[in-house]
C-alpha cells in the first residue's frame, strides 16, 4: 500500500468492512426481480423471431387468444412508438411491427395465468414473414448489397462513420523510424450475468403505473416507457431492484419491460416476465467484434510519433449504444502513452445479430487488445524491454492529450512497477523455458462520462438525505446496486462525514418515485458522483448540526467534532451530546433537516464533434502481468498466477475494492481464453451456443491465483479521492495473455479470444502469426475526416474548416 | 395435468405442498413455497445457482422434479440460520465481499456447507474442486475461497 502520510485518518473509507446489504445477500433475503410477485398476477412470454431478416407480412393471434387462462395477446401495432437508449438511435420497438432483424427479435407477447400456458398460446400464434436477404458479415454490409435494416444511420448498412485526425499524422509516421502495422480482430463476447432479465408491471387503478425491473438504469426506462406507453413520467414509477449482475448487460430499456408494462395496462392485472437464458442470448448488448487496423510509428529510443487507428465494428440489428460504442473505441488510445498525432477512423454497421452495446470496459477493451499487442511488438522490434517502453512513454499527469482528453492524477508507473517486482518481471521476463511465459499490458479507463447520454445542464446525480430525530439517517440516491456495492459506498460517505455508524444510515435507492435521478450504473461514473453528492448533503446537513450544537453547548461551531455518533469540542471532549440530539436541536431551531447534494462533472477542453466520448472527471489507470503455461502440442494455454495493480486514488471499502478488481480480471481472462458470441452464417445466423453450458466461462478451476494491488494515491475529483475499479483492470488481461503466449512460443495471437487452434496455426504458419491479414476499405474520404488541432499545435479544442462551426449541442445548451 | 399434494420436508420443517407434477423442485420451492431465496440461472443445470441440499448432498433443484423430492430433507438457504444467527458461512461472505451481486451466493453456500459438513478442514485446492460447478461471475472465486476458509475456522474452533 503506497499510504499517503498527509491522509486523513478514516472510520470507515479505505478499510474493510461488511457491506450494508452483506447479511442479504448471504441469507437469501435480498429480492432480485424474479422474486416479486402480487396478486392476481399474470405471466408474460414473448414470441421471437425465428428468422434472421424479414417483412412481418400478418401476425395471427386468434388460436392464442381463446386458449383458456390466455388473459391478452400483444402485438406491435400496439405498441407503434420507437425508443432506443440514445437520443439519436431510437431505432427499436417493443414488439417488431413490420420487420425483424434477427433470431430472437420479439414480435409478439401473451399475459397468462401461468407460466406454462403463456409457452403454450406463443406457439400458437401464427406469423407468416417475408424473407430478407440477411447480413452477418459487417464488411459486407458495408457493401449495401441488401435492404439496409434500417432506415438511418450514415449510409445503407453504415449506422455510423466517425473520422478524426489530431495533428499530422502521416508526417509523423513518416519521420518515424520504425512503423508498426497491425490487423486485429475481437470476437464479440456477452455479460452472462446469472440473473436472467425479470421485469413485473403494475397498472394501479388510480393510474400509476409501476414497473420493477432488473436493470442498471432506472433513470432511463422511465424515459423510453413514458414515451412509448404514452404515460406522463409523473404517473410512471420505475423501481430498479438489486441485479442479480450487470455488467453492462442490463443498461438498455429492453422491449419485455415495455411490452409487460403495456400488457398490464390491457389487463389492469400485474404481469411478470423472466426471461429464459436463451432469451437472455438474444437481448446481448455486450462486446462488439471489432475488426482493427493499427498504424504506429516510433522511434529508436522507443518514443511514439503519431497513431492511425481504424476499426470496423459488428453493431448487430440495434442502435443500442453503438455510437457511443464506435466513439469509445477510439477514444482512449491516448490516455496511457504520449501520442503526439492520433488519428481514428471507426464504421459500425447493421448486421442481423443481436445487437451488440456496452459490456464492462465499453467500446475500449478491443482497441487495448490491439494497442498493448502492438507495444509489446514494438519493443520487440526496438529492443526494449516491454515494461521499459512503457515506462518511457507515460502520458504525464495534469495534461491534455492530443484528441483534447484533459489527464488527471496517474497512478500509472506505479501500477507498473508494482507488477514488475511482485513478478520478477527483470528475471524472468524472456528467461523461462519454452512453453511458459510472462506477458504484461496496462491500461486506463473512465470515471464516469463526462456527458450525460441526452443533452442537458443538470445534475448527473443527487442524494437527499432525510434526518431522524432517532439520530438515523436515510439517503435517498437513484443509483442501482448491480453488486458492485454502490449502495454501500453511498453509506459509507455520509456515515463518514456525520461521523457516526454505517449502519445508522438506511439507503433508499434506484425508485423515480422517491429518489433523485442518478443516470445510472454505467460508465464507472456511481462512486464518483454519486459520493461527490452524497458528501456534499451530508457536509450541509452537518453544517446545521454545527450551528445547533454549537449553540447547544455554547462552543464555536468550528471546534466541533463529529465522530462515533457524538458530536463534541475537540478541546473539550466533554462538552459534548449524541449525534441524535444534535438533531433535535437542528429539527427545533431551523424544522425538518433535510439537505441535498447534486453532481455534475467539471466541463471538458475538447469542444469538436465526438469530444463528448472520452472525457471524464479522472482516469483509473492498471498494469498487469501475468504468468502461462502454453502446450506447444495442443495449444491450451494454462495462466498459473496474474499480478494487477489498479490505480484506484482511494478505495472506499477495501473488501469491495478487490472483489471489483478480481472480477474485472476473472472476466477479462474469461474473455482472453474462452468466450465468445458466435453464429451460423449458414444456418440462417443462428446462435451457435446460447446456454451456459455452451458459451464457456472460467469455472473456479480455469481461474488462477490472483495478486491485486491497490495504488492509492487521492485524485481531487474524487470522493475523498476514489477513482473507478469496476471496469478498469478488466482491461490489461487480454493483451497480456497474448503478450505471454509471444514470450512462451514466441508466437503472436492477434485475435480474441485466445483458443487452443489459434496457438497451433500460428506455431505452424511460416511468419509465426495467426488472425486477420486483410483490412476492408472503410471507404472513409477526405470529407469525411474533421481535423483537429492538438494542443501542442496551439488549437483550441474544436475542428478546423469547416467542421468547426459545429460545436457541440452541450455547448449550444449551455450558452 | 393434475395437481398433486405431497409433503416435502424442507430446513427441518413438513410442508404439504399442493403443485403441478412436472413442476422442478427449483419451481415449486419458489413457487409454490415462496423460498426465493433458491435462485435460478439457466434451469438446464449448467450454473449451479439453484442448489439445494437433499439429505445434505449438493443437487442441482432445476433437474429434480418437485415430486422427487418427498422422504428427503432438503436445505435451502433460508434454513443455514438458526436462532443463533447466520451459519458461520453466511456470516463470512458477508464480512470477506463473498456475496457481490447476491445472485450466485445461495447455490454457494450449499455446496460449501455440504463440504464443510464433510470435511472440516479442506485446503484451497479441495474447496476449489468442490465448487467448480458452482459458477460465479461477479467474484472471480477468490473472496468466496477465503470466506469457505474463514468459515471452516470458525465452525472449527467456535
Amino acid at each position: 500500500m503506497d499510504n499517503d502520510k498527509r491522509k486523513p485518518e478514516y472510520r470507515y473509507i479505505g478499510k474493510a468492512f461488511r457491506k450494508v446489504d452483506g447479511l442479504s445477500k448471504a441469507t437469501g433475503a435480498t429480492r432480485y426481480a424474479d422474486d416479486l410477485s402480487l396478486p392476481r398476477m399474470l405471466h408474460c412470454k414473448l414470441l421471437r423471431s425465428d428468422v434472421a431478416y424479414a417483412n412481418i407480412v400478418s401476425i395471427d393471434t386468434r388460436e392464442a387468444e381463446a386458449m383458456p387462462g390466455v388473459k391478452a395477446v400483444l402485438t406491435g401495432e400496439e405498441l407503434p412508438i420507437a425508443f432506443g437508449i440514445l437520443p439519436v438511435s431510437q431505432d427499436e420497438h417493443a414488439l417488431c411491427h413490420d420487420k425483424v432483424r434477427f433470431i430472437g427479435d420479439p414480435v409478439a407477447a401473451v399475459a397468462a395465468i401461468d407460466e406454462d400456458t403463456a409457452f403454450e398460446a406463443i406457439k400458437r400464434i401464427r406469423v407468416e414473414y417475408e424473407p430478407l436477404e440477411p447480413v452477418f458479415d459487417p464488411a459486407v454490409a458495408m457493401e449495401n448489397r441488401v435492404p439496409p435494416l434500417h432506415d438511418y444511420g450514415d449510409d445503407g448498412n453504415v449506422h455510423k462513420r466517425v473520422s478524426m485526425e489530431f495533428g499530422d499524422v502521416p508526417a509523423a509516421l513518416e519521420e518515424a523510424d520504425e512503423v508498426l502495422e497491425d490487423i486485429v480482430f475481437f470476437e464479440g463476447n456477452t455479460h452472462l450475468p446469472l440473473e436472467q432479465h425479470a421485469t413485473l408491471a403494475w397498472y394501479e387503478p388510480d393510474g400509476r403505473m409501476t414497473i420493477w425491473s432488473s436493470t442498471q438504469t432506472p433513470h432511463y426506462l422511465h424515459k423510453a416507457a413514458s414515451k412509448v406507453l404514452g404515460l406522463p413520467p409523473s404517473r410512471l414509477r420505475i423501481v430498479a431492484c438489486p441485479n442479480g449482475g450487470g455488467f453492462g448487460g442490463k443498461s438498455d430499456p429492453f422491449n419485455h419491460e415495455i411490452a409487460v408494462a403495456k400488457l398490464a395496462m390491457k389487463t389492469n392485472r400485474p404481469v411478470k416476465i423472466a426471461l429464459t437464458r436463451e432469451e437472455v442470448f438474444y437481448c446481448h448488448r455486450g462486446r462488439h467484434p471489432v475488426l482493427m487496423r493499427s498504424k504506429m510509428g516510433v522511434k529508436k529510443d522507443g518514443s511514439i510519433t503519431g497513431m492511425h487507428f481504424e476499426c470496423l465494428l459488428d453493431g448487430g440489428a440495434y442502435g443500442s449504444y453503438g455510437v457511443a460504442s464506435t466513439y469509445y473505441t477510439g477514444a482512449l488510445q491516448t490516455v496511457t502513452y504520449k501520442v503526439p498525432s492520433y488519428r481514428f477512423d471507426g464504421v459500425r454497421t447493421f448486421t442481423n445479430k443481436p445487437p451488440c452495446g456496452p459490456k464492462r470496459g465499453h467500446g475500449t477493451v478491443q482497441p487495448r487488445f490491439a494497442l498493448e499487442i502492438q507495444m509489446d511488438k514494438a519493443a520487440h522490434k526496438l529492443g526494449i524491454d516491454p515494461a521499459q517502453l512503457r515506462l518511457d512513454n507515460l502520458q504525464p499527469a495534469n495534461s491534455v492529450t492530443a484528441n483534447w482528453l484533459r489527464i488527471g492524477t496517474i497512478g500509472l508507473r506505479k501500477c507498473i512497477e508494482k507488477v514488475v517486482e511482485a513478478s520478477g518481471w527483470n528475471e524472468r521476463y524472456g528467461k523461462l523455458p519454452r512453453g511458459r511465459g510472462l506477458g504484461l499490458a496496462c491500461s486506463s479507463y473512465i470515471t464516469g462520462a463526462g456527458l450525460p447520454i441526452y443533452w442537458n445542464s443538470m445534475p448527473h446525480t443527487g442524494v437527499q438525505l432525510k434526518l431522524d430525530r432517532g439520530g438515523g439517517v436515510t439517503a435517498f440516491c437513484g443509483a442501482t446496486d448491480i453488486g458492485q456495492g454502490s449502495d454501500t459506498v453511498l453509506a459509507s460517505c455520509v456515515a463518514e462525514v456525520l461521523g457516526i455508524d454505517i449502519m445508522d444510515v438506511r439507503v433508499c435507492v434506484a425508485d423515480t418515485d422517491l429518489t433523485p435521478v442518478d443516470l445510472g450504473s454505467y460508465s464507472s461514473r456511481v462512486t464518483l458522483m454519486m459520493g461527490n453528492a452524497a458528501i456534499q448533503a451530508a457536509e450541509r446537513a452537518k453544517e446545521l448540526l454545527t450551528k445547533a450544537a454549537a449553540a447547544k453547548l455554547e462552543v464555536p461551531g468550528s471546534r466541533l467534532v463529529f465522530a462515533e455518533n457524538r458530536v463534541f469540542d475537540a478541546e473539550d471532549p466533554e462538552k459534548h451530546m449524541s449525534f441524535a440530539q444534535a438533531i433535535v436541536f437542528a429539527e427545533a431551531k431551523f424544522g425538518t433537516i433535510g439537505t441535498v447534494g447534486s453532481y455534475r462533472p467539471p466541463s471538458m477542453p475538447g469542444r469538436y464533434r465526438g469530444a463528448g466520448v472520452g472525457p471524464t472527471p479522472t482516469y483509473s489507470y492498471s498494469a498487469c502481468v501475468l504468468e502461462l503455461q502454453a502446450d506447444e502440442e495442443t495449444g491450451m494455454i494454462d495462466v498459473d498466477k496474474i499480478w494487477i495493480a489498479h490505480d484506484i486514488g482511494q478505495a472506499i471499502n477495501r473488501n469491495l475494492a478487490i472483489g471489483q478488481v478480481e472480477g474485472g480480471v476473472y472476466m477479462g481472462l474469461g474473455e482472453a481464453l474462452m468466450e465468445e458470441m458466435s453464429y451460423r452464417p449458414k444456418r440462417f445466423g443462428v446462435h451457435k451456443v446460447p446456454s451456459i453450458l455452451e458459451y464457456k466461462t472460467p469455472t473456479t478451476m480455469e481461474m488462477p491465483d490472483v495478486e491485486t494491488f491497490l495504488i492509492e494515491d487521492p485524485d481531487p475529483e474524487g470522493p475523498f479521492g476514489a477513482k473507478e475499479v469496476g471496469q478498469g483492470p478488466l482491461l490489461p488481461v487480454i493483451p497480456a495473455v497474448a503478450n505471454g503466449v509471444f514470450d512462451a512460443l514466441g508466437v503472436r495471437v492477434d485475435r480474441c479470444p485466445i483458443t487452443p487452434e489459434l496457438v497451433l496455426k500460428a506455431l505452424a504458419s511460416p511468419d509465426k502469426r495467426s488472425g486477420p491479414t486483410k483490412y476492408p476499405d472503410l471507404r472513409v474520404t477526405d470529407e469525411h475526416t474533421m481535423r483537429v488541432k492538438t494542443p501542442d499545435e496551439g488549437g483550441d479544442g474544436d475542428a478546423e474548416g469547416e467542421w468547426a462551426s459545429k460545436k457541440t449541442k452541450m455547448e449550444r445548451a449551455k450558452s | 395435468m393434475n395437481k398433486v399434494t405431497k409433503t416435502l420436508r424442507v430446513n427441518g420443517e413438513d410442508h404439504e405442498v399442493f403443485f403441478a407434477p412436472h413442476k422442478t423442485l427449483l419451481e415449486v420451492l419458489r413457487e409454490d413455497m415462496d423460498l426465493t431465496g433458491t435462485k435460478h440461472g439457466c434451469e438446464l443445470g449448467e450454473c449451479g445457482t439453484c442448489t439445494v441440499l437433499m439429505d445434505g448432498e449438493p443437487v442441482l433443484s432445476c433437474l429434480v422434479l418437485g415430486l422427487e423430492s418427498d422422504g428427503v430433507e432438503i436445505t435451502t438457504v433460508e434454513g443455514l440460520a438458526d436462532e443463533n444467527g447466520p451459519h458461520p458461512l453466511q456470516h463470512q461472505f458477508a464480512e470477506l465481499g463473498a456475496a457481490q451481486c447476491g445472485y450466485c451466493t445461495p447455490g454457494f453456500l450449499l455446496t460449501a456447507k455440504s463440504l464443510l459438513d464433510r470435511e472440516p478442514a479442506p485446503d484451497r485446492q479441495r474447496i476449489r474442486k468442490e465448487l467448480a460447478g458452482n459458477l460465479c461471475r461477479c467474484t472471480g472465486y477468490h473472496q468466496i475461497y477465503q470466506a469457505v476458509e474463514q468459515a471452516a475456522e470458525e465452525l472449527r474452533h467456535g
